[in-house]
């Protein structure tokens, strides 16, 4: 066998011993989240804990069993997983069990299998695969192709309805990004979510106009400015652009101003007309914009005090006081990282984010080197999906993004994500460790 | 195409999003109080509400049972501060080195989880403590009760509490280390409706200590649930007089209202003072009384196992009788070859049977019981069939099994049918002559006092009755208990009691009865003495009765251990309990006196007969 088959030779260790690491700081933690001084056993399977552990030896066995199979399959598979997925998600909304009003579960016994964890890998897979026979995301045929495989699950899951586990899919979007898709569209996506984010802010206030007394409503204000902004942009335009361009730039402003204005309204109207009630304050909430210290901005509230209880080195290993005893909400699973921040501190805190930035660079890293496009590709969706989790997950705890219960990779209790994630960096281990040996 | 350089955006993105968590976390955990602040006013606690166990009252209203207020002193010690623990041991009034101890320990069970560090201090106590309390953050108060017993009677029908054991706390998740469960008597019984159930409270601290209200607006708390009351059918009057008359002797008194089943005294003797196993003196106290040599633990009127003697005569009369093998005016002589009997004139009725107690006239009536001569071929297949039937009819008269009865650790005594003998010796190798001293009520047979005190319900009611019970009614005072309000017939048409009631009417009021000394004046009482065979000292005396006869009112059984026959002592106690139950005085005042004095105990010894030494071969 030569050295560039050799898949144990070229398999890459530091990704396995950060997985490991995740793995076990986890599962210390969710230990901690549950521990009872009384019943102190380890592999109690009526706890949180014991269960865990039986789910990280099936994760284990089933990321070896990954490295056992050829990388090649995982191309010539990648529809075949895609659309069994798909197929499970479609079954869990027919004979799922119900738990929290989502029907999103499969049971066994005590316990449960969501199979939505596992569309982030699938979709990985047939993006990867579609994405790979390209040259580039430049037509228009293409980039529906991609929307499509992306939003088909996330369609099924928003049906059950998990909406957390539906926003990973925005993941993709850097995916797309890098294999061609204008940065123009990335571009006008971050400016309509900062126009809508300023309309909502200014959308209870008004603002008294200088010189009359005149109050105006806060969108109309916003406008306002917009339309000021505009015929500032207008003079900038007729003064210092060569004629024969401002004749297209004269139309990009007004194109511009309209759209905002149509945008503006839509904001509203979805905001009063299509979310939800719980959905509504939550926004509110997160923009600083409702204060509800006993209700909404509780968990966000109870797990920041448990977070800043921890002071600099933390209370000490089972020694976190507010993570016990139900003080913070849902502490095992979404909430599991007020236990690293009660009981270690900032240290731990900066070590377990440091951790996750080493792990997602050097899975770019990975990406960088591979000469098989598919490897490429794939690497790419693994690290726009850990970036996610660790976005949206961390940031609600620190009050940095909104309450959304998506799991903390390896730390939020939880068997799908768990094999959900050692699916993924499996699959990439496996692949990479033949990065020499093949071109796909 | 080349997007080769659009990777370092997803670079930028995640160092730039790890560099802006880092800094908040270093915000919130580092350089901002306000997070620590609040964190530290929130300290959470749980309050565990025991409620006030249930009372226990007479008949007429009267505590038997109620409560006092004692505190438990808590410790939580991961709240505690350093403080001056000499000052606070002499607050307490607990050795220095005992509190050191008990703080330890207290440590090392949880640093999160109250420790008791003293029990059942009296709310007198208390109170001085509670006002120093403040200046030793971690420590609280936890009230309890404590049984308290006002008539300081019936020990055994009552039972006690005691801290459950390790095995009841892992069988009942309800029950936690340290929690207290009645043990024995009624507070076993019914331990589920005299405890209610406990209630847990959530609460939040500040740092001094102090309630802060309640947490998360009480969405985990549990409401505590009172315990019910217990209305029983005793009669205290009876039951203190009682426990006075059988004081130096050992045995028990057992009287029913046979109309309801209702128990209206339930004595055994020794008895022990209730108080004597109430707070922080029950170990102590409870080995004291284990360790007696007269074993006052004991509960005589339902554990105590003896031969019926005599007594059984009535129920083989009503049996003979139903089944036909004799008549009202069957006569037997007394032929003291068959089995040793007293001088009395022959027997030419039942009745002159009952009044004489004529062994040899049973000896006759058992025989044509058991010999019916059903099977004409094998006269021991005959006297399988005959006890057969005897067996299931005196079974019906509540004899032979546990009584039905609301109290705990009953004995069910023994009625020793056909498969009874074939375990002992074997099919088809016994017969009448085998079984004859089952005939007279010794043998096999074998009954507790409560079974008696039943059987003389059965006689007063002419064949029927209701299972005994103490408790009339939980909760409320006229909910009475349904499952006691179910109607037994025995196996014995009305009429035959008839004889048996004339019977033990002679017994007690004609010149030859055994129990002339239970006579009362203007009421008649019907009884019946018997002698309980003792193979180990003089003989126990047993005497059952009910009054008055025309309308039964009371029915009893009273058994007086190593007094002989049973006319001497059982037959004047009952009809003292009875006279007191029916008028409400006691006008005998030279029978009580008598009675009151004779100290049966320490006369024992003299009674006792040498143990046999061990032949050599």
């Amino acid at each position: 066998m030569s050295a560039r088959e050799n898949v144990a030779a070229n398999f890459d260790r530091p990704l396995l011993l950060m997985y490991l690491a995740l793995m076990f700081m986890g599962w210390a933690n969710i230990f901690s989240a549950a521990y009872d001084p009384e019943h102190a056993s380890i592999l109690d399977l009526d706890k949180e804990y014991g269960k865990q552990a039986v789910w990280m030896g099936i994760s284990l066995t089933l990321g070896a069993g990954i490295l056992m199979i050829r990388g090649h399959l995982f191309r010539d598979w990648a529809y075949g997983i895609y659309s069994a997925v798909i197929l499970l998600l479609a079954l869990v909304l027919v004979v799922g069990k119900e738990v929290n009003g989502a029907k999103a579960w499969f049971g066994v016994g005590s316990f449960g299998i969501q199979p939505a964890e596992f569309a982030k890998y699938a979709t990985a897979l047939a993006l990867t695969r579609y994405l790979s026979g390209l040259k580039a995301l430049i037509d228009i045929q293409s980039r529906v192709v991609s929307a499509a495989i992306i939003l088909f699950p996330v369609a099924l899951i928003m049906l059950q309805p998990d909406t957390g586990t539906a926003l990973v899919s925005g993941a993709f979007i850097l995916v797309l990004y890098r294999e061609g898709l204008s940065g123009n569209i990335l571009l006008l996506g971050i400016l309509a979510a900062f126009l809508s984010i300023l309309s909502l802010i200014l959308k209870e206030s008004t603002f008294h106009l200088p010189f009359t007394d005149r109050e105006l409503p806060g969108p109309y204000f916003l406008l306002g400015i917009i339309v000021i902004g505009a015929v500032l942009a207008w003079l900038v335009v007729r003064n210092m652009v060569l004629k024969r361009l401002r004749k297209r730039l004269y139309a990009y402003i007004v194109i511009g101003v309209v759209a905002s204005a149509a945008f503006i309204g839509s904001v509203d109207y979805a905001f009063e007309k299509v979310l939800a009630q719980h959905q509504r304050d939550r926004i509110l909430v997160m923009l600083g914009q409702m204060e509800d210290p006993q209700g909404l901005g509780y968990n966000v509230k109870q797990s920041q005090t448990a977070i800043g209880s921890g002071g600099f080195s933390g209370k000490g290993y089972l020694d976190g006081t507010l993570t016990k005893f139900k003080y913070v909400p849902m502490q095992s699973t979404d909430f599991i990282f007020c236990t690293v921040g009660e009981e270690w501190g900032f240290l731990g805190t900066a070590f377990v984010v440091a951790l996750f930035t080493v792990l997602i660079l050097r899975i770019i890293q990975i990406s960088d080197r591979q000469r098989s496009k598919f490897t490429r590709i794939y690497a790419y969706c693994v690290a726009s999906i850990f970036l996610l989790h660790l976005m949206i997950n961390v940031g609600m705890t620190i009050g940095l993004a909104p309450v959304i219960g998506i799991p903390l990779p390896f730390f939020s209790y939880g068997g799908s994500s768990m094999i959900g994630f050692t699916l993924l960096l499996g699959t990439l281990a496996r692949l990479d460790a033949e990065r020499l040996s093949q071109l796909r | 195409m080349n997007f080769e350089s659009r990777k370092y955006v997803l670079v930028a993105a995640v160092v730039t999003i790890s560099f802006i968590f880092i800094l908040r976390l270093f915000w919130i955990q580092v350089v901002d109080d306000k997070w620590k602040a609040s964190a530290a006013n929130m300290a959470e606690r749980k309050i565990t509400d025991y409620p006030a166990r249930g009372f226990v009252y007479d008949r007429e209203g009267r505590l038997l049972v109620a409560n006092t207020p004692v505190y438990d002193l808590m410790m939580v010690p991961r709240e505690v501060k350093p403080f001056d623990t000499a000052s606070f041991a002499a607050l307490i009034g607990v050795p220095l080195e005992d509190l050191r101890q008990r703080m330890t320990d207290a440590r090392k069970y949880s640093l999160y989880k109250p420790s008791v560090i003293e029990k059942q201090i009296p709310a007198s106590q208390f109170s001085a403590i509670s006002v120093h309390l403040h200046h030793y953050p971690g420590f609280y108060g936890q009230s309890r009760t404590l049984r308290t017993y006002p008539p300081r009677l019936a020990a055994h029908l009552l039972g006690y509490l005691s801290e459950v054991d390790a095995r009841k706390v892992a069988q009942d998740p309800y029950y936690k280390p340290g929690d207290v469960i009645g043990v024995g008597g009624l507070e076993q019984y019914y331990e589920e409706q005299l405890r209610g159930r406990r209630g847990v409270r959530y609460v939040l601290v500040d740092v001094h200590n102090n309630i802060k209200g309640s947490f998360k607006n009480g969405i985990y708390d549990t409401l505590a649930i009172e315990g019910k009351d217990l209305y029983t059918g005793i009669d205290l009057d009876m039951q203190r007089l009682g426990e006075q008359l059988m004081r130096n002797k050992k045995g028990s008194i057992v009287a029913l209202d046979p109309k309801t089943g209702e128990v209206l005294c339930l004595v055994t003797s020794p008895s022990y003072d209730p108080e004597l196993l109430v707070g922080r003196v029950r170990n102590t106290n409870y080995g004291v009384l284990q360790r007696d040599s007269i074993k006052p633990l004991f509960d005589r009127a339902l554990q105590a196992q003896y031969p019926p003697g005599s007594i059984f005569k009535l129920v083989q009369s009503l049996v003979a009788l139903d089944e036909g093998v004799i008549t009202p005016n069957t006569g037997f002589a007394c032929n003291k070859s068959l089995v040793g009997c007293h001088n009395h004139p022959n027997a030419a009725t039942i009745e002159q049977a009952i009044q004489y107690s004529c062994n040899p006239y049973f000896y006759n009536v058992f025989d044509r019981i058991v010999e019916r001569k059903l099977d004409k071929k094998s006269r021991f297949r005959d006297a399988a069939l005959g006890l057969g039937e005897w067996e299931h009819r005196v079974r019906s008269f509540g004899l032979g099994e546990k009584p039905a009865i609301d109290l705990p650790s009953l004995k069910g005594g023994n009625i020793p049918g056909p498969a009874y003998y074939d375990r002992k010796y074997g099919e088809g190798r016994w017969a009448f002559s085998t079984i004859y001293s089952v005939s007279i009520g010794q043998g096999e047979v074998l009954t507790v006092p409560m079974q008696m005190a039943n059987l003389a319900a059965i006689f007063a009611n002419k064949g029927w009755y209701y299972d005994p019970h103490v408790v009339r009614a939980v909760g409320e005072p006229d909910s009475l208990q349904g499952r006691y309000r179910q109607k037994h017939v025995v196996e014995a048409d009305a009429k035959w009691f008839d004889h048996i009631q004339e019977g033990m009417r002679r017994v007690v009021n004609e010149p030859g009865g055994t129990a002339r000394r239970a006579r009362i004046e203007d009421v008649t009482v019907c009884g019946k003495t018997g002698t309980a065979e003792n193979p180990h000292g003089e003989d126990h005396a047993v005497f059952v009765c009910f009054a008055p006869m025309e309308n039964p009112r009371i029915a009893m059984a009273v058994y007086v251990e190593n007094s002989g026959a049973g006319g001497r002592w059982a037959a004047p106690i009952a009809s003292l309990l009875i006279e007191q139950y029916l008028t409400d005085t006691i006008k005998r005042q030279e029978v009580m006196n008598e009675l009151l004095e004779t100290d049966l105990i320490s006369k024992e010894k003299f009674f006792r007969k040498k143990p046999k030494k061990p032949r050599r071969r």
